[in-house]
């Protein structure tokens, strides 16, 4: 760690880690509601444990996104923090305000929550992922520009490089996107189209530019591979991931109202979002086998590689499985789309914050560079136990969702929903016992923090760097 | 045209092949797309195709490929070490993106006027986004010729590091041969 006030990440990290934790068990009370429908009920009814486990989802990779922009935006810009109280009360003021509406969630009915936090005033509650009451809303933009102010100032103070520059824009366009969460119109289709700018504009927007970003930093950390190499990568890949990303909002527009052009436009740039993620996975390796030297560190490299894998399959590969329009026609808001969502965030957003965590943690614990190979052992167990699982639990619901199309919509006799589900009973028992060994490796990856701690730190004595 | 023969290859940056090679792929699919729908709506198409002004279209061709020829002699000249040669060539370069510009702005100026949107028919939908697509990178090639050209005129290049000329040459060809195949396509063939 280089500069003190890098330290305000420690706090954001374990909070993330922590939400992450609540995250996984709301996963798992939905997915064990899948088998039995009434497991829980009606203290915790589906759609409420559904809510938690997205909205949790979204507020740990917040915490995670700007504990890694104050750890490395200082070390990029060469100077401190320009206001670390700042980014302390916001730290405070953000996991008080996610914890009350979590409870909120929890305690009373959804209708309730609107009520006490006056909704009808500024009416942005009821959207999907966009549930949070409205007083919520306007917390997390006074978080964001706080936020934004601090690092922005930072890097206008210091030296300017890509990195903190892409991340900087990525990070303007979440708060800037996030925005369209208050534009509630009556018109559905009005209100589902800007929906999209927040959700879409968002993962396949402006969060793949924080992506990249990280992934750059780590990357220029490893492996010592010179930083105008590595910034030119990440200038055509931010290029690609904006030219297709935002037109190919449009392969949400097939069948909301929106007019038929949105059908090909969507189609044919989604079709091509799986490119810059491939460029990722091309970019990392092709780093880290041109690296100038070794890092004591294995653990964060395995996850900088993990994520450029992962992310190209999850993101890229099961995005393309159901963008294309006549495809989609069949496969809307079936299990195919759940399949994509779990390994497209845990791929692109959950690794990468991982990666920074597992980068920058053991400085902020002080550490000179990495953990003891102990701990990094374990660590690289939580690492494989999760992604193997998210690979499974992938599988399982794109078979369930394969099935379900095709009983549902595609066979001659189609079927009715709930009578599909059941026939599907079986890939939802698989998906759950994948899901008991995802959170066994996310306990394991929390142990990692707490042992070997005595031990001396990994080294990279005696290693050879191919050349 | 010396200085022609110590070609490296790829010419230019690495990474604007890359980035080429994935423009190319989008253009592709989108041609793509365009010859299987028109294959389903020949009647259609060639319906509206006759509204289209391929005399316009014809001026732009030549425009783009006069403005490849300028780009080329740019080349050349900085490999020969002239920095003001090279300098006017790309100006000449953008002049002719201008016209190309200008030219397709009247076109749609007219079919705007028609009231003609993407929702009109599907062979307008094509008509509009494709060359819509292309108008865009037109735009985008001739920012990055003129930031080339800037720093050709400060002295920035020489014969022995060229690579940024090469490079915005190397986009500003993609930017021509997309519209080499885009003109006979949606203008012509019928």
């Amino acid at each position: 760690m280089k500069y003190k006030s890098q330290k305000v990440a420690k706090l954001y990290f374990i909070a993330a880690i922590g939400l992450f934790v609540g995250q996984i068990l709301f996963g798992l009370i939905i997915g064990a509601q899948y088998i039995w429908g009434d497991f829980l009920f009606p203290e915790i009814p589906f759609n409420v444990a559904r809510m938690v486990h997205t909205n949790l989802l979204i507020v740990w990779l917040l915490f995670g996104f700007m504990g890694a922009a104050y750890y490395l935006v200082p070390e990029e810009a060469e100077t401190d923090l320009v206001m670390p109280w700042l980014a302390n009360l916001m730290f405070w003021i953000f996991l008080t305000a996610g914890a009350a509406t979590i409870l909120g969630y929890l305690l009373v009915p959804y209708a309730q929550l609107a009520e006490l936090t006056k909704n009808e005033l500024l009416p942005t509650m009821g959207r999907e992922f966009l549930e949070q009451p409205t007083i919520t809303k306007i917390g997390i933009v006074i978080v964001a520009l706080s936020f934004l102010a601090n690092i922005g100032l930072t890097i206008l103070k210091g030296r300017k490089t890509v990195i903190n520059l892409v991340l900087l824009m990525g990070m303007t366009g979440l708060a800037v996107f996030f925005l369209f969460a208050f534009y509630n119109p009556v018109n559905v289709v009005l209100d589902k189209y800007y929906w999209w700018w927040v959700v879409h504009l968002w993962v396949e927007g402006v969060w793949e530019l924080i992506l990249g970003s990280i992934l750059a930093f780590i990357l220029i950390k490893t492996t010592g591979v010179d930083r105008e190499v590595i910034e030119k990568w990440l200038y055509v890949i931010i290029a690609m991931v904006l030219i297709t990303g935002i037109i190919g909002t449009g392969h949400h527009y097939y069948w909301i109202g929106t007019p038929a052009f949105w059908q090909w436009w969507g189609s044919i740039f989604s079709a091509m979002e799986p490119i810059p993620f491939f460029m990722m996975t091309v970019f990392a390796f092709n780093m880290v086998n041109k690296r100038r030297r070794n890092h004591p560190n294995k653990a964060a490299v395995l996850w900088a590689l993990g994520t450029a894998v992962m992310a190209f399959l999850g993101a890229g590969v099961w995005g393309f499985l159901h963008t294309l329009s006549p495809v989609n026609y069949y496969t809307h808001g079936t299990q195919i789309t759940a399949a994509h969502g779990h390994m497209a965030f845990y791929g692109a957003y959950v690794m990468i914050v991982l990666a920074m965590i597992s980068y920058a943690m053991p400085m902020l614990r002080g550490r000179e560079a990495a953990n003891s190979t102990k701990s990094q052992v374990l660590e690289m167990w939580g690492f494989w136990l999760m992604t193997i699982s998210i690979v499974f639990i992938t599988l399982f619901l794109t078979g369930a969702g394969i099935l379900q199309v095709y009983l549902q919509r595609f066979a001659d006799n189609p079927m009715p929903f709930m009578v599909v589900q059941e026939k599907i009973q079986l890939f939802y028992a698989l998906r759950e016992i994948a899901g008991f060994i995802f959170l066994s490796g996310l306990l394991i990856y929390i142990v990692s923090f707490f042992v070997g701690s005595k031990e001396p730190e990994a080294t990279i004595e005696g290693e050879v760097v191919p050349t | 045209m010396t200085g022609m023969e110590k070609n490296r290859w790829p010419p230019g940056d690495l990474v604007i092949w890359i980035f080429i090679m994935a423009e190319l792929l989008v253009f592709g699919v989108f041609f793509t797309a365009y010859a299987f729908t028109r294959a389903h709506n020949v009647e259609l198409f060639d319906t509206y195709q006759l509204t289209l002004d391929r005399n316009a279209a014809l001026i732009n061709t030549l425009a783009l490929i006069t403005s490849s020829y300028f780009v080329v002699r740019a080349v050349a000249d900085i490999r020969a070490d002239d920095s003001r040669g090279c300098f006017r060539w790309l100006l000449a370069a953008l002049g002719m993106g201008l016209l190309f510009l200008v030219v397709k702005g009247l076109e749609y100026k007219h079919h705007f006027s028609l009231g003609i949107d993407l929702s009109t028919n599907t062979f307008y939908m094509f008509y509009l986004s494709l060359t819509f697509f292309h108008f865009l990178h037109v735009v985008l090639g001739m920012v990055i010729l003129l930031a080339v050209a800037l720093k050709a005129r400060k002295g920035g290049y020489s014969a022995a590091e060229h690579t940024g000329v090469e490079t915005g040459a190397s986009y500003w060809h993609m930017v021509d041969l997309v519209w080499m195949i885009l003109f006979p396509l949606v203008y012509v063939m019928r």
